[in-house]
């Protein structure tokens, strides 16, 4: 039998496959009798689970007030929170010099949006300020002792104000070392590959807990005694160094994924390691592990709480001094369940943020 | 640079000497001895694993030769990173497979060696992208990314890549392997137009078409070595060696 064809079939238009609400409801939770009864079921058991929480947080909860008189009916008392706010966001950092806190914070919080929000120029200048003008700029604001400030020593730091700075140190000073070790163990070079490995495989192999014990108890006693250390700088060289070590393998991973053809291409143009890393193997590698490299940076974000061992008071460490405080017994719920919601607000936004940068980074190949 | 336009015209382009490489024990070339001409386009072929792509990638040094010398452009290539990048910036090359970058655009493609290797200003290097993506028919593209143009512009898109560094030297390695039936022949035009300029051309090929147009000389290569070279004419019709006439019964039997 022949075939042939000489007007072609013109294009036509999809079929509508827009629905309203009811229409999914119908497709996706009420196909069939079983799928029906199944929906139903799963719905009450969600309902009957859910409402004891709902009800103690927000409908019999106290809001307002200023002492434990004000927690009078039998939900949560949110009371506990307010009361100790400015602790749990500034720890002892002197009530005066609190403005100084404040303007960080403000600072950190309009360059996340400027970095975040796609229409605004100037991303590289801001950027490059984030980097490296912001932590100056923090560091002389928060510590004091020069241009007139005050000197606030780190002991007195603590709460949200510490949590972030050890993450935000941390997150910003693992990912260029984790790089460069990554790079550093595909090294052709013995001496460096050598030198790679043995630092990561170290700090992948003792605890988190192990450094920051070594960093504010061992290692005062290996330095000379005039030689004296900040212990937050301790816990945050400690846990920037450990961090790196994850960071390079995840980095790693990344690096193995870039076809060899891409650096030879490089390579056959004419640029050196260095501008065919930074240009070419880098950016495909890193986007590509965007998630391990979020996921990494949410661990970090969660174990700087870790640093309660070694007498720093992060935000989880200060709302649980706060349960101690014999005017305040019994809140205990309140002060975690108000702890987890920080850290989850926080490492929801990071994870939300990875995804949005890795569909805009999509230029079409898998 | 410089240093090659010193030399006069009658000097070799590419002297490869006793050119010898192992992979461990695994001797891929032996003793390789050719001398490419300015201006001479040579076609290279021969079955898979007879250490052609291998020859040609020695040329700028993405493979490391054990024994024999390498001369391009007059520049003797040694270990020395400065002098090996300095061959390359003189040298383009072709793949298979292509090698775009993904992450930026056609244009960027282009103009991220004589921006970064050459310095140039980034109109200037623009200016020069565009025009050789003009020569090879895929300006309209040009801020489009990689993943989104068939196999055939990207090749072609990597011809231009190549000489927006205007090398003296380019080198093809089975530029139309990789390519949909359909999509050979506008490769194949873009490089024959090339030729035609006088562009000093090693191309690792099975397009006999292609040897027959523009070859000034095919080169056999079996089992590492050299086995016969001879004008297109001479080879395709009266070819000496046993292996090359299997070869040539091989891919034209069909």
């Amino acid at each position: 039998m022949t075939a042939f064809r000489e007007q072609m079939i013109a294009q036509r238009q999809p079929p509508d496959q827009r629905r309203g609400v009811i229409g999914w409801l119908r497709t996706n939770l009420f196909a069939g009798p079983i799928n029906s009864i199944i929906s139903l079921i799963v719905i009450a058991i969600a309902i009957r689970l859910l409402w004891p929480v709902i009800d103690w947080a927000f409908i019999e909860a106290d809001w307002v007030g200023n002492s434990r008189e004000a927690c009078t009916s039998d939900g949560a008392c949110w009371v506990f929170i307010s009361a100790r706010w400015n602790q749990i966001v500034y720890g002892f950092y002197p009530e005066a010099l609190r403005w100084r806190v404040d303007i960080v914070f403000a600072i950190f919080a309009a360059l996340i949006a400027w970095l975040i929000v796609p229409k605004l120029p100037a991303k590289k200048s801001v950027g490059i300020f984030a980097l490296i003008g912001f932590p100056i700029v923090s560091w002389i604001l928060l510590l004091g002792g020069m241009f007139g400030l005050d000197h606030v020593p780190t002991r007195l730091w603590g709460g949200l104000m510490l949590t972030l700075t050890i993450a935000a140190v941390g997150i910003v000073g693992s990912l260029p070392i984790g790089v460069l070790l990554a790079l550093g163990r595909r090294s052709k070079m013995p001496l460096v590959k050598g030198v790679c490995v043995v630092f990561i495989e170290f700090w992948r192999g003792v605890p988190l807990i192990t450094v920051l014990f070594m960093a504010s108890v061992m290692l005062p006693l290996f330095v000379p005694a005039q030689m004296e250390f900040d212990k937050l700088l301790r816990a945050l060289i400690g846990i920037m160094l450990f961090w790196s070590a994850y960071m390079a393998e995840v980095v790693r991973g990344g690096l193995q994924a870039i076809p060899k053809g891409q650096s030879e291409a490089g390579a056959a143009l004419g640029l050196g390691y260095w501008q065919r890393m930074g240009l070419i193997v880098l950016p495909q590698a890193l986007k590509l592990v965007i998630p391990g490299i979020v996921n990494t940076f949410i661990s970090l974000f969660k174990d700087t709480s870790l640093v309660l061992i070694i007498g720093l008071f992060d935000v989880l460490a200060i709302i649980q001094a706060g349960l101690t405080d014999s005017d305040w017994l019994g809140f205990a719920i309140e002060g975690y369940v108000f702890a987890a919601l920080i850290f989850w607000v926080f490492c929801f936004s990071m994870s939300r943020y990875s995804q949005y940068i890795e569909n805009r980074l999509n230029t079409g190949h898998k | 640079m410089s240093e090659a336009n010193a030399i006069s015209n009658n000097t070799p382009m590419i002297e490869l000497k006793r050119l010898n490489k192992w992979y461990g024990d695994f001797h891929v070339l032996r003793d390789i001895d050719l001398t490419v001409k300015r201006g001479e386009r040579i076609v290279i072929c021969g079955p898979s694993g007879s250490g052609k792509s291998t020859m040609i990638r020695c040329i700028n040094h993405l493979e490391e030769h054990q024994q024999g010398e390498i001369v391009v452009g007059g520049i003797q290539m040694t270990r020395d990173i400065k002098r090996i990048e300095q061959i390359r910036r003189n040298v383009g090359m072709v793949f298979q497979h292509f090698n775009l970058f993904p992450h930026l655009t056609v244009l960027e493609n282009c103009c991220l060696s004589p921006i970064w290797v050459q310095k140039k200003p980034r109109r200037e290097a623009e200016k020069t992208a565009m025009e050789y993506l003009e020569r090879v028919k895929i300006a309209n593209q040009a801020r489009k990314y990689p993943g989104q143009l068939s196999g055939g512009q990207q090749q072609r898109v990597a011809i231009a890549r190549s000489l927006c560094m205007s090398p003296e030297v380019m080198l093809f390695d089975e530029p139309t392997s990789a390519l949909d039936p359909e999509m050979i022949k506008e490769v194949l035009d873009v490089m024959v137009e090339l030729a035609q300029e006088g562009m000093t051309m090693l191309c690792v090929t099975h397009e006999m078409g292609f040897a027959k147009t523009v070859a000034d000389r095919v080169i056999f290569m079996d089992e590492g070595q050299i086995i016969e070279e001879n004008a297109p004419h001479e080879f395709f019709n009266n070819p000496r060696s046993l292996r090359t006439q299997t070869f040539l019964s091989q891919i034209l039997g069909h």
